[in-house]
């Protein structure tokens, strides 16, 4: 009997938290096709402002697919090899080496945006292409790679498999290939899927390093909420999960059919 | 066999020595040659040094300035792991959970460039030599330890290395198991040819696996020898109880006996000390009628384990002696019982310093 109640208590309480987060997002979601927000659903339903979204904001939409994607190049060229240097080397210089990497973590978006204004705002062309604003997410999503990767290689022993494939003739390229990258896939597809996701919806750099030909997807959206109809923004956020939502399950799926193998 | 051919390489390690960057020694400079198809174990308690002396043969550390290591006669010292050709065998087996166990053990041939026919005919002779048949697709996750041992053992042979380094291989399995593979190992080792070094904190697979058997302790080589010499001549005190069971014993010496308690035991004293330090195997002390021995205690203990007794006598000697009678006869703590060494099997150790 007492074990119910607790159980209950515990259902109701889980249940509020939950609709505490889900009733906004639904919320947003139906204002986002409600012909008038201010006379409520009963006004229709259209899908007229997502349209007319999609006709003003499709470039940002797309060019935030690109610098997602080319994040995650670089993110995964880069920071599995630097996982995998890191983890063998070992020693302080490498501790060292991997604070350094995810001080970005700790470190407001805002201020990086500033040091990279700082640093290369007077490289005219790169300030103004949306590789400026790439290389502000590869600095905020590097940490994520680099330790996700580096967990995996923590579990696995990865220095003993290294070693055993180096006893059997392996170069370090092959070993790279052949052992580490296989069996450290669980930890790049985490990786990838954090990776992707943040550099989507991150807006605290991206709004700092943007120019108004560089908008990406969270940017346009905080433009639409300051500059348009509520119903407008909001069908712009109705965009924004039908985006990401699908991307975030395939990836989940993904990685949870790997950890079962 | 065809994977019978000797081919062993010779290995040197002239002054090495390592010193980790925190300032630890783990290994004085140590001088060892290892002949061609030799079996040579490395023994000792954790941290004596025997793992990083492998390593450094394996090239996996570098020794400090000075040091060098010379295979068949050419140095080696710089060469790093991959080109030296040696076959490793981990104590974590370091199998590839990524691969089938069949992959496992033909990657050193495919990184060699054997083509895919030669590859899987290697792979099956080593397939039957280690005894895992049935075994080649399955994933490292899907077998037992033992066959983990086996699958790790055939990746590393079936490069044909020069030397075959085994850095605790069975430590990792259960005591019958153990047992089991220590015998299949010997009679493969043989069978090869091949040059091994073998690294274990075990002294029965020291004594059962080894030509000869070198006795490490913090960091410095303290005898080198073969398992007789090692387990009846100890050098000192350390090899003495690390190798067996051993009664150490420190007793006054006068002409040629050892005075103790319970009587006074003839030795073969050269030097005329007057005392010494002695060791005494448990089994080397017979049980004889209590009027006529040398030697007389009180049985504190028996205990008896199957293939014989093992008695804690008290009175005998300076402190409690622990003798191995025959499972035959009857005894029971208590009892007062005469006992006799042969003095060749009382082995005078120098003193402590």
């Amino acid at each position: 009997m007492r074990d119910r109640l607790i159980f209950s208590a515990q259902l109701i309480f889980t249940l509020i938290v939950a609709a505490f987060l889900v009733v906004p997002a639904g919320m947003s979601i139906t204002a986002g096709v409600t012909a008038n927000y201010f006379r409520g659903i009963a006004s229709g339903v259209t899908l007229q402002w997502v349209a007319q979204v999609w006709e003003l904001y499709a470039p940002t939409i797309l060019l935030s697919f690109v610098i997602a994607f080319a994040t995650l190049a670089v993110t995964l060229i880069v920071g599995v090899p630097a996982a995998y240097a890191l983890h063998v080397r070992g020693g302080r210089l490498s501790r060292i080496v991997e604070e350094i990497i995810t001080l970005p973590l700790a470190i407001p978006g805002l201020a990086i945006a500033l040091a990279l204004l700082l640093t290369y705002g007077s490289f005219g062309e790169f300030r103004r292409s949306w590789a400026f604003i790439l290389a502000g997410h590869v600095v905020f999503t590097m940490p994520f790679m680099v330790r996700s990767v580096m967990a995996v290689f923590a579990t696995l022993d990865i220095k003993t498999l290294d070693e055993g494939a180096a006893s059997l003739g392996a170069s370090p390229w092959q070993r790279f290939r052949n052992v580490i990258v296989p069996n450290a896939r669980p930890g790049i597809l985490a990786g990838s899927l954090m990776v992707v996701t943040l550099s989507l919806g991150e807006f605290n750099l991206t709004w700092m390093l943007h120019t108004p030909l560089t908008k990406t997807l969270p940017i346009g959206l905080a433009d639409s909420y300051a500059s348009m109809r509520l119903e407008v923004a909001s069908a712009y956020t109705l965009i924004f999960f039908v985006m990401i939502i699908p991307l975030l399950v395939a990836m989940q799926m993904f990685a949870d059919k790997e950890r079962a193998r | 066999m065809s994977a019978a051919a000797g081919h062993g390489a010779s290995v040197r390690i002239e002054n090495c020595g390592k010193t980790f960057a925190d300032g630890t020694q783990a290994l004085e400079p140590a001088t060892l040659d290892i002949a061609r198809g030799e079996t040579l174990v490395l023994l000792g308690p954790s941290g004596c040094g025997k793992t990083t002396m492998l390593r450094i043969i394996a090239g996996l550390e570098l020794p400090d300035a000075g040091g060098k290591v010379l295979f068949d006669g050419k140095d080696m010292t710089l060469v790093p792991i991959e080109r030296r050709n040696v076959g490793m065998v981990f104590q974590s087996y370091a199998l590839f959970p990524n691969m089938s166990v069949a992959d496992n053990i033909g990657y050193g041939l495919k990184i060699r460039g054997v083509a895919g026919k030669e590859r899987a005919s290697r792979v099956a002779e080593l397939v039957a030599l280690t005894n895992i048949a049935g075994l080649e697709d399955r994933r490292i996750n899907q077998l037992s330890g033992g066959q983990r041992q086996r699958v790790a053992l055939a990746r590393a042979v079936a490069i044909r290395p020069g030397i075959l380094l085994l850095d605790e291989p069975l430590t990792a399995l259960d005591a019958a198991l153990r047992d089991r593979l220590r015998g299949e190992l010997n009679r493969l080792l043989r069978a090869l040819g091949i040059t091994a070094i073998y690294v274990t904190h075990d002294q029965a697979e020291a004594m059962e696996l080894g030509d000869r058997v070198v006795v490490m302790r913090k960091g410095a080589i303290v005898q080198i020898g073969s398992p007789r010499e090692i387990y009846f001549e100890p050098r000192n005190r350390f090899v003495a109880e690390f190798v067996g069971a051993a009664n150490v014993i420190e007793a006054p010496l006068a002409d040629g006996h050892l005075l103790m308690p319970g009587g006074r035991l003839p030795v073969d004293a050269t030097a005329s000390l007057p005392a010494a330090v002695a060791m005494i195997r448990p089994e080397t002390v017979g049980i004889v009628e209590v009027r006529t021995a040398p030697l007389t205690g009180i049985i504190d203990s028996v205990s008896f384990v199957g293939d014989r007794q093992r008695l804690v006598v008290s009175g005998a000697a300076q402190k409690p002696l622990t003798v191995d009678a025959p499972n035959t006869i009857k005894v029971k703590a208590g009892e007062r019982i005469g006992l006799s060494i042969a003095p060749g099997a009382v082995r005078l150790l120098p003193p402590e310093v």
